[in-house]
């Protein structure tokens, strides 16, 4: 529901907006209090929104496990336990099928991966306005802001920097164990020697070095992508609601069909990720001579 | 919608997260599940073998049943030809027993008949000597039919 205050287009940009923590133009530091002073702020600042749900999700998350972790038995399981085995062993099996190597990181990598994006993912699902409406509630009477100022993205994979941060995250991880398997020459072999033998270098170095780049980028991006389309289209449904009863009931059928629809994708991109992380490792652990 | 330090902290988060995961997550519960997967295996693995001995037990149970039986057969077969043998055995004794009271009491027979033949042969002429004493009165010469009568008696 748009705010009467707001036209359309001002709720859709207040709700693409992150809640920036960063150094004003005067030097101070401080929440940015709209988009051009968030943009001012350069690159050290911090979207506080995204920064703390991702953290919260990612809390819970290990939490959770944690906690089933602490009292696990090898008898007959028991609820909670019964539900970590089964997502535990879906994610080692995932492991074994594309992993051939022998790497006790990788499964608890894939695990984090597709739980944790799975969670980050899930806000999309969310009533569009709950979260922001209770950030602004608080933001107004607990922190005393300008409700307008109060920004707030529930779903952190919908922000760059955190799908950019696991895709970097994952490629520090691809470039240690190809330098730790192959050897800092095989490495520096494979991206310049290869496809077109010693006598085109250049143009094996421009190819593979493109091919690895995209690695994380294809990740980050892809990502990115859908959840911030999928986000963009429950906004877009959202504004319907105030467009009288037809197109209110119009928008609530298509809130159904899109909420039902957005769970596949969740649920997909989670897997994409930790399927591509785990194949990208395994690239990386295999020597090509 | 912008790049900021935000990649950074991100990129700390999920470094923290996955070491977490890998120290204090994943081993416990792939531990449990590797033990209970061993648990269920020694499980079948000792039923298969309850079973074999199972089987084993009834096989040799079945042998010793057989072997009972064919002793027991064996032990009736002896006690039948024993007793054949005794029955045989007390015939055969008896055959003999009768045979030799037989022959003693045939032998005591002919004693008895010779002592009575000896008896009657000792009186024998004293009382024919007194008949014939008798019917001829004293004229017979004692002596002389005496001697008569003996040769007669051992003719006997």
């Amino acid at each position: 529901m748009a705010s009467e205050a707001l036209t359309s287009s001002q709720y859709i940009k207040h709700h693409l907006q992150n809640l920036t923590f960063g150094q004003h133009h005067d030097g101070s530091w401080g929440l940015a209090h709209d988009a051009a002073e968030a943009a001012d702020m350069g690159f050290w600042a911090i979207n506080v929104d995204s920064m703390g749900m991702t953290l919260l999700l990612g809390g819970l998350l290990m939490w959770f496990f944690r906690s089933v972790a602490k009292k696990v038995e090898a008898g007959v399981p028991s609820g909670a336990q019964n539900f970590a085995e089964w997502i535990i062993d879906f994610i080692n099996d995932s492991v074994r099928g594309s992993f051939s190597g022998r790497n006790p990181l990788v499964a608890p990598l894939a695990f984090t991966i597709f739980l944790w994006i799975f969670l980050m993912n899930l806000m999309d699902l969310l009533p569009i306005d709950l979260v922001p409406e209770i950030a602004k509630f608080v933001g107004v009477h607990v922190f005393g802001m300008d409700p307008h100022a109060v920004f707030f993205k529930v779903v952190p994979t919908t922000d760059p920097n955190i799908t950019f941060g696991m895709a970097f995250g994952v490629f520090a991880l691809v470039l240690f164990y190809s330098i730790k398997i192959k050897g800092l020459g095989g490495f520096v072999g494979e991206l310049t020697l290869e496809p077109f033998g010693k006598w085109a270098i250049p143009a094996n170095f421009l190819l593979e070095g493109v091919n690895l780049i995209a690695k994380p980028i294809s990740l980050a991006l892809r990502l990115f992508g859908n959840m911030y389309a999928g986000e963009m289209i429950f906004i877009l449904i959202a504004i319907m609601f105030s467009a009288g009863a037809v197109m209110a009931s119009l928008g609530g059928l298509l809130q159904i069909g899109w909420a039902i629809f957005h769970i596949l994708i969740i649920t997909l991109q989670a897997f994409i990720f930790m399927t591509l992380t785990i194949v990208y490792l395994d690239m990386a652990h295999q020597e090509h001579h | 919608m912008n790049l900021n330090a935000t990649i950074i902290g991100q990129m700390i988060a999920f470094a923290l997260f996955v070491a977490f995961c890998m120290k204090y997550v994943w081993p416990p519960i792939m531990a449990a599940l590797e033990d209970r997967k061993k648990k269920i295996a020694d499980g079948l693995a000792a039923a298969e073998r309850g079973r074999h001995e199972q089987e084993l037990a009834e096989k040799r149970a079945q042998q010793v049943i057989h072997e009972a039986k064919e002793q027991a057969n064996e032990i009736i077969s002896q006690a039948q030809r024993r007793g054949n043998e005794i029955v045989d055995e007390s015939k055969d004794n008896a055959r003999v027993e009768g045979d030799r009271i037989l022959v003693s009491a045939k032998a005591e027979i002919e004693q008895e008949a010779n002592r009575a033949k000896d008896e009657l042969r000792s009186q024998v002429g004293s009382i024919a000597i007194a008949g014939a004493a008798k019917i001829l009165d004293r004229e017979i010469d004692k002596q002389a039919h005496t001697n008569l009568l003996d040769e007669l008696v051992s003719q006997i």
